[in-house]
């Protein structure tokens, strides 16, 4: 009989109208790294709720070395051992890292704190694991590799025998990915079992024994590893042949659209700045990308550029105007389109139907509104014509409140007003973020058909894969600067993560 | 794609049920408490609260005239609930139409009794002091990202007592009464001009005040639901950074929203005291008026016709505690009454949430908009509470 920690049985848990997870089994053998794949919406995030006990399921048995439990809330599952890294960490960034490994489980006497005894703890788990830490630095001083370093100390100083990666790589560098991989095998072969929630298959042929798919809900099937290939897994995750690559004709770039000169931004967070002095230029008909790991700088200077945030100093010019200091409204106006990061904080009024959000740049414009009334009939009209065009799908055509939708559609209804708006430049940030293969192919495409109809692309993106396939030229930024250029055709990924990691730089820093 | 929705499937129907059933509960549990009171005439008593003015039905004359009555006590409770929901609409809690309304009736009070403005001026004068505690409001909060409601609150208190320093001097206070004088009396053009009176039994206080308010409603819908600036008010309410990436002016838009936020606070002032059915007293807390508005806009589901509706229900309820028998009931059970329908209008959006447990999009009912309307809800209910417990702060003429 095989020896399995972790059981669960022909879970179902149903949502109104949707059912989530459709009779799955997920077996985790002791000592093993099981990778839990597919695409967004398969249903891996609330098969892992249930396992945490943050939804009940209507059918289906959870067992814990063979013996059936009831986990009916987070503690239940913390007591049972089952510890979880979250995407987004939860760290107080404030704390030491030794006080954000015992908070929620401070060793004390009599209410006073006992910090040695877990000190010694955490240095001799670090010390066993290959986990590096500095105890005592702050967590706001320490690198994201760190800090996710310190999020599994958490789990292992609380004893827990289950861990649960939920896409764990995608804040690291390539680098990072090595070391963390490193410590998973590490884990696993003291007797640690691993849950890795990605989907990346590299990462797991690389470090998973076995892996489950789930697909739209339902259980697929459980492969070992090294007996699969990176293609059967894709087509079994997206349940058809999947081109990685974009197809794309070599850049022909013309006229420079957008001049940006020694662009310093405050940052908020500290008295540095979040940008400094970055000086680039993009022209028509290439896709140049700024790459980097998140918080770079990336999102300040995407919201100097178009306005959202005030700027230190420097200059941006568009189609040969200086529009450093014009507002949004000017800019959108005179040629900048812009894909915003995150659709839900910028780029939609989840609450407005979708004819309101397609005209969110234009309803002002003479063929939307009439002083100062709009005309709704022609909204309705331009709605439907761009669905038709970008294939956006909604359950009640123009109408639909977008909160309603998916979010590959309601990016599409993004991508579809940006890019149909008057633009010569097109700022995509992240347009591909949470979407699943299908709609990456798709946004990919349309990106191309702009550029080989004329328009100057800059990319925004923190995913490798679609920083490699995608652009015609590539900036990496760091901490702030731009720190190399490099052409995708002639560098390799190990390359590219060198520069990410700040381990080699290129231009000389301007006093 | 041109499928009709199912008529109770209609947002617009289903917040009118829920509000509806609200309202229904409580009156229910006001028939409970009156129970606790004194059993042996509940139902006499509830009786006589819902049966209202109607109880005169066998005289035309009367009967109309306290309708009338009941109209004209309205207006001001719906044009304070418009003011709130217009401001609602564009993620703008005016709590401080309270103090928007109090600087009205400072404005249009002392203009009619010590300048002896004409009507019109003095009603003009009560909706620029509004706009003008709005845009105080508006220009903090825009410029120096101050709370809201924290800027309001503060200036609640600032227009109550700037109200009771310049409304209690001779020129404007009868002394020997404590509140102001008759406009009526001291300057007859002072009075918002008759609407109807005839028909509503001579009533005097029947004014234009009873149209504008339903022309003020419209308008607002109209500028809400079909206007440029209707459209990025609400963009700029459901998701203020969105508006702003799509280039709207937020500052500008604060501002203009709180100055007609106040404005129609101030309207409100000006249409219920230019009628002289009501004086001011000295008063030591905020008059009730802006926080049941408060209320009023969410039991009208943050409708501008829904307000009106809701309005009259309350202040029908309300005068109702007046034909209670006051040897059995304290007349205040029917202000507790409304406090416990305006405590339940916190729970519209539960209900319709409810109503639609079927359905997955509604999985993302705006959980701020409950906190929001459970925040109204409290602090009207805190209002009525208040009002119990010191005198109100107008001498409302007996019925």
């Amino acid at each position: 009989m095989e020896d399995y920690v972790i059981e669960m049985l022909h879970i179902t848990k149903e949502f109104p109208g949707i059912i989530a997870n459709d009779d799955i089994t997920l077996q985790l053998k002791r000592g093993e790294i099981h990778a839990l794949l597919g695409e967004n919406g398969a249903g891996k995030s609330t098969l892992m709720s249930v396992l945490f006990g943050l939804y009940t399921p209507e059918k289906g048995t959870i067992k814990k070395n063979g013996k059936e439990v009831k986990i009916n809330n987070p503690n239940d599952a913390t007591a049972l051992g089952i510890g979880m890294v979250h995407q987004h960490f939860m760290l107080v960034d404030i704390f030491s890292v030794l006080d954000n490994i015992i908070l929620g489980a401070e060793p004390n006497k009599c209410g006073f704190l006992t910090k040695k005894e877990a000190k010694k703890k955490v240095m001799d788990l670090s010390e066993k694991y290959g986990l590096k830490v500095d105890p005592d630095a702050l967590i706001e001083d320490i690198t994201v590799g760190m800090q996710q370093r310190v999020e599994i100390l958490k789990m292992l100083y609380r004893d827990n025998e289950v861990l649960i990666f939920d896409e764990p790589t995608a804040v690291l560098t390539p680098q990072e990915i090595d070391e963390l991989m490193k410590i998973m095998k590490n884990l696993a072969a003291e007797g640690k079992s691993i849950l890795f929630i990605t989907h990346k298959l590299n990462e797991i042929m690389e470090v998973a024994d076995r892996c489950t798919i789930l697909r739209k809900g339902k259980y697929i099937g459980t492969v070992d590893v090294n007996k699969t290939t990176k293609e059967e897994l894709s087509t079994m995750m997206v349940g058809r042949h999947v081109k990685f690559a974009v197809d794309k004709a070599p850049a022909n770039p013309g006229a420079e659209v957008l001049k940006v000169e020694n662009l310093c931004i405050k940052s908020k967070l500290h008295s540095k700045d979040a940008v400094h002095n970055v000086s680039f230029n993009v022209r028509k008909g290439e896709i140049v990308c700024i790459a980097g790991i998140d918080g770079n700088g990336q999102t300040e200077f995407v919201y100097g550029l178009t306005g959202l945030d005030d700027i230190k100093s420097g200059k941006i010019i568009l189609d040969g105007e200086d529009i450093t200091h014009k507002n949004i409204r000017y800019k959108n106006t005179h040629g900048m389109s812009h894909i915003p990061e995150d659709r839900h904080k910028h780029g939609l009024v989840l609450d407005y139907s979708l004819e309101e959000n397609m005209s969110l740049q234009r309803y002002f414009e003479p063929e939307f509104s009439k002083a100062g009334f709009l005309n709704k009939d022609k909204m309705r009209e331009y709605s439907d014509r761009l669905a038709t065009a970008f294939d956006v799908r909604s359950s009640e055509g123009a109408k639909t409140i977008v909160r309603s939708m998916s979010g590959g559609n309601q990016q599409k209804a993004i991508v579809a007003r940006e890019m149909d708006k008057d633009h010569d430049l097109l700022i995509a940030v992240q347009p591909t973020r949470g979407l699943d293969v299908g709609a990456i192919e798709y946004i990919h495409t349309e990106i191309v058909k702009q550029r080989d109809a004329g328009c100057a692309i800059l990319l925004v993106s923190l995913e490798l894969d679609e920083v490699m396939n995608l652009s015609d030229r590539i900036l990496v930024m760091y901490e702030g600067e731009i720190v190399g250029e490099l052409d995708p055709k002639s560098t390799t990924l190990q390359e590219l993560g060198l520069y990410m990691s700040g381990a080699k730089r290129d231009r000389v820093k301007e006093a | 794609m041109k499928e009709k929705t199912p008529f109770l499937k209609r947002p617009g129907v289903q917040t009118a049920l829920a509000s509806l059933l609200c309202a229904v509960l409580g009156i229910l549990i006001g028939f409970i408490v009156l129970l606790l009171m004194n059993p042996a005439h509940a139902a006499e008593g509830m009786w006589a609260i819902l049966k209202n003015f109607f109880k005169y039905s066998n005289n035309t004359k009367n009967l109309m005239y306290y309708f009338g009555s009941t109209l004209v006590k309205s207006v001001p409770v719906i044009l304070c609930a418009e003011a709130i929901l217009f401001a609602y609409k564009a993620g703008l809690f005016n709590i401080g139409a309270a103090g928007q309304y109090t600087v009205g009736i400072l404005a249009c009070v002392y203009t009619a009794v010590a300048l002896h403005w004409n009507w019109f001026f003095a009603l003009l004068a009560a909706i620029v002091a509004g706009a003008v505690w709005g845009l105080l409001g508006g220009i903090v909060k825009a410029f120096f990202n101050v709370n809201e409601v924290i800027a309001g609150i503060m200036l609640n208190w600032i227009g109550l007592y700037l109200t009771n320093i310049v409304l209690g001097r001779e020129t404007v206070m009868d002394t020997t009464k404590s509140e102001t004088y008759e406009i009526v009396k001291v300057n007859p053009s002072g009075t918002l001009p008759g609407f109807l009176q005839g028909l509503f039994g001579g009533n005097q206080y029947m004014t234009i005040a009873i149209p504008l308010a339903v022309i003020i409603a419209i308008l607002i819908k109209i500028v809400l639901n079909k206007t440029t600036f209707g459209y990025e008010l609400k963009a700029t309410g459901y998701n203020k950074e969105a508006a702003r990436y799509a280039g709207m002016n937020a500052k500008r838009n604060i501002v203009l929203t709180l100055v007609i936020s106040g404005a129609i606070s101030g309207l409100a002032a000006g249409s219920y005291y230019l009628t002289g059915i009501e004086h001011f007293k000295i008063a030591s807390s905020v008059p009730g008026m802006g926080f049941n508005g408060i209320a009023v806009a969410f039991l009208g589901g943050l409708d501008p016709i829904g307000a009106i509706v809701a309005g009259l229900f309350v202040e029908y309820i309300t005068l109702g505690g007046q034909y209670l028998n006051t040897n059995y009931f304290n007349p205040q059970v029917a202000d507790l009454m409304v406090s416990i329908i305006i405590y339940l209008c916190g729970f519209v959006l539960f209900i319709k949430h409810i109503f639609n447990k079927n359905k997955a999009s509604v999985g993302a009912v705006n959980a701020n908009a409950v906190t929001d309307a459970d925040a109204a809800a409290n602090e009207a209910a805190k209002s009525a509470i208040e009002k119990t417990k010191t005198p109100d702060t107008g001498a409302e003429k007996e019925v």
